[in-house]
């Protein structure tokens, strides 16, 4: 009859046995005492009644039997999980489900239970085995609407929403949802562009492969329920990595041309601003000075005006000599006295101008015939008072 | 007394073997046919217990789940314009009619196996030959394992299978086509980087010439501003001094020439040559009549 039943004994009994095999030890224990026991009944109490052997062993008999039952009812007993559920088939068919707690069933071979474990977060991985480095290329390759190649790795977490579904209704269930993301990823994928896939819509896509393998998953009744699907990895394929990666560079090369242009803007502009303050600042002061030098001017002109109109004569006399001085007091000067000489003069002027740039004393220059005088004096002779004149033209006629 | 508890016993196996032989379980996951001396007699599809007559009649079971037919390594297809392509894909078949399904194919389900591959896979030539590569990839993916299913099922029903789905999953290009793809795909990307350089260079060099011409423009009107500034103080100075020197213009002349000669005559290399008989030599040579 256990070959009716596949399941038996090597599915859904991780709790069960455990407590079967304790009711059996205890069971073997009471057995053990009460047969000592009836033993020692037998030999205590054989002799005095004739007619007990037969009801001993027929007493005895039951015993077993009864213990028999008891260890087959027992074995009944399991426990589900808080995690799990226990689903109870009578000859095959299922008649319950049951919910965590110690739970009976009647025994086999007239009901059999399997437990499901519900909570547990199952995991497939798609185009990778263990370490997403670890690709599996038949599985991540594939075909864009644009019919590009890319490379996709990515992890599908399930778990169970219907034990009974989940049992029944599927040779290899967990087999399924590998099928189903393979199938749903490639669809969605095969849908959309491969910039899409691979930068801007990756949530979208992975959302829409979520969709169509639950929907996938409905349609086999399967049970189980997609919680969560992960993208390990969305990138083009090894072969053309290389030129991708040259790619995002260019437009990080574009940002920095761009950034550099600006950086360059954002040192002439305030520049020139700059500049354009100082000219500006420096016509204000312009203005200014030449108003105030005119201002200063005119008031002198007019101070002098006035006394000049006081006496006209002499004031122009003084102011014309007083000029005279000071334009003598600075120069080289060389006197002809052309009506007592001779019509041919000789003059080394340009010696005479490059003699007074090393030097700044005073030369005298020897003129053939008539004396000639050639004074400088000191760049402070320009700030003497008009009062020296005077004594100095005394001193050069010595 | 021995022999009753045995005759009990041997009695109890009996009956017990008796009665393994004339029932059998239907799981929930099966399928039953009863045969009686190899005839069909029975389907049970109802999970449960049932009878039989022990030695006459026996008992096949089937499973009633739904199986995977998974074509595991990718098969060559043509597509419309000539294409290759590798597609592999997966059929979700149940059997349905157990007794249609030991008839037709003896219950073996390698054979059944055998003959879904050959439907699904002449459905496939049949209907990638009308499609193009972009047409299987993408926009009719869906209709086309439709009609797959449709096609598969309705020939399914001959053996008892009902096929829930086929679908596909690999649809790719060839290997050697796989590789004329990553080349393009090298170029495009190759293409987009020199575009993004490019424009990128172009922007560059357009803000740049930008903060140029602000240069230029910021440089021009404050040249501007400060000669309308300098021009309003020289006509202010040249108005002031009109003012000022307008009271006298001769003694201005005078005055202003002393200033100019001052100006002129302050070096020693200024060389001048004098004629002492000038006016301001006049008392040079002689004293002149002083008092007179």
């Amino acid at each position: 009859m256990g070959m009716n039943d596949p399941q038996w004994g090597n599915k859904g009994n991780g709790g069960p046995p455990d407590l079967e095999a304790l009711l059996r030890k205890l069971n073997e224990k009471i057995a053990a005492i009460m047969g000592s026991k009836g033993g020692m009944d037998k030999g205590g109490s054989g002799q005095p009644g004739g007619g007990t052997p037969m009801k001993g062993v027929g007493g005895s008999l039951g015993l077993i039997a009864a213990i028999a039952a008891l260890i087959w009812l027992g074995s009944g007993f399991y426990i589900v999980d808080a995690s799990q559920r226990g689903v109870v088939l009578r000859f095959g068919k299922k008649v319950e489900i049951t919910e965590p707690g110690p739970r009976w069933h009647l025994p086999f071979p007239v009901e059999t239970v399997e437990i499901v474990n519900l909570s547990q977060v199952r995991t497939v991985e798609v185009g990778y085995r263990d370490n997403v480095k670890n690709k599996m290329l038949k599985e991540s390759l594939m075909l864009t609407d644009d019919e590009n190649i890319i490379d996709i790795q990515f992890a599908v977490q399930y778990f169970l929403s219907d034990p009974a579904d989940y049992l029944f209704n599927n040779r290899m269930p967990d087999e399924n949802v590998r099928q189903a993301a393979e199938t749903a990823i490639r669809e969605v994928v095969g849908k959309n562009k491969m910039d899409y896939v691979l930068y801007e819509g990756r949530e979208q896509v992975a959302a829409a492969a979520t969709k169509l393998m639950q929907e996938i998953l409905d349609r086999y009744k399967s049970g189980i329920l997609i919680s969560k699907l992960t993208m390990q990895n969305a990138q083009p394929p090894e072969q053309v990595q290389a030129a991708f990666d040259d790619a995002v560079k260019a437009g990080q090369d574009r940002e920095r041309q761009k950034n550099e242009g600006q950086a360059y803007a954002n040192d002439v502009v305030p520049r020139a601003k700059g500049t354009a303050a100082r000219l500006i600042q420096e016509s204000e002061g312009y203005k200014q000075s030449v108003i105030a030098n005119a201002e200063g001017d005119a008031s002198r002109f007019k101070q002098i005006l006035v006394e000049y109109e006081k006496a006209p004569g002499v004031t122009r006399e003084r102011m014309y000599l007083d000029m005279m001085q000071q334009v003598m007091g600075n120069i080289s000067k060389v006197m002809v006295d052309q009506k007592n000489g001779n019509s041919l003069l000789y003059l080394p002027l340009d010696k005479l101008i490059e003699s007074t740039r090393p030097a700044s004393a005073a030369t005298e220059m020897p003129a053939a015939p008539a004396p000639a005088t050639s004074q400088s004096s000191d760049n402070t002779a320009a700030q003497r008072a008009r009062d020296s004149l005077l004594s100095r033209n005394r001193e050069a006629r010595q | 007394m021995n022999k009753t508890i045995s005759n009990v016993l041997i009695g109890a196996v009996a009956a017990l073997v008796l009665l393994s032989m004339s029932v059998f379980v239907v799981d929930q996951r099966q399928a039953a046919i009863v045969f009686q001396l190899g005839e069909m007699v029975g389907v049970k599809t109802d999970p449960g217990l049932y009878f039989k007559v022990p030695l006459m009649q026996n008992v096949r079971f089937f499973d009633s789940r739904i199986l995977t037919l998974d074509t595991g390594e990718p098969e060559r297809f043509i597509t419309a314009e000539k294409k290759n392509v590798m597609v592999d894909s997966f059929v979700k078949w149940r059997i349905v009619d157990v007794k249609q399904y030991y008839v037709s194919v003896g219950g073996d389900e390698v054979r059944a196996r055998t003959r879904l591959m050959q439907t699904v896979n002449s459905s496939m030539r049949e209907e990638f030959g009308k499609r193009t590569i972009h047409e299987v990839v993408s926009g009719e993916r869906e209709k086309i394992m439709t009609v797959l299913r449709e096609k598969t099922d309705a020939d399914a029903r001959k053996i008892g299978v009902q096929v829930l789905d086929v679908r596909l999953k690999r649809v790719d290009f060839p290997l050697e086509i796989s590789e004329s793809v990553y080349r393009r795909m090298d170029a495009e990307r190759k293409r987009v980087a020199n575009e993004l350089r490019a424009s990128g260079a172009a922007e560059g060099e357009k803000i740049k010439a930008d903060a140029d011409r602000q240069r230029e423009v910021i440089l021009a009107e404050a040249y501007r501003t400060a000669q309308k500034t300098k021009g309003e103080g020289d006509a202010k100075a040249s108005a002031l001094y009109a003012a000022a020197f307008g009271h006298n213009p001769e003694f201005y002349s005078f005055y202003r020439s002393l200033e100019a000669y001052k100006q002129s005559f302050k070096n020693k290399s200024d060389v001048m040559v004098l004629d002492p008989s000038s006016s301001f030599f006049k008392y040079l040579k002689n004293s002149g009549k002083g008092g007179k």
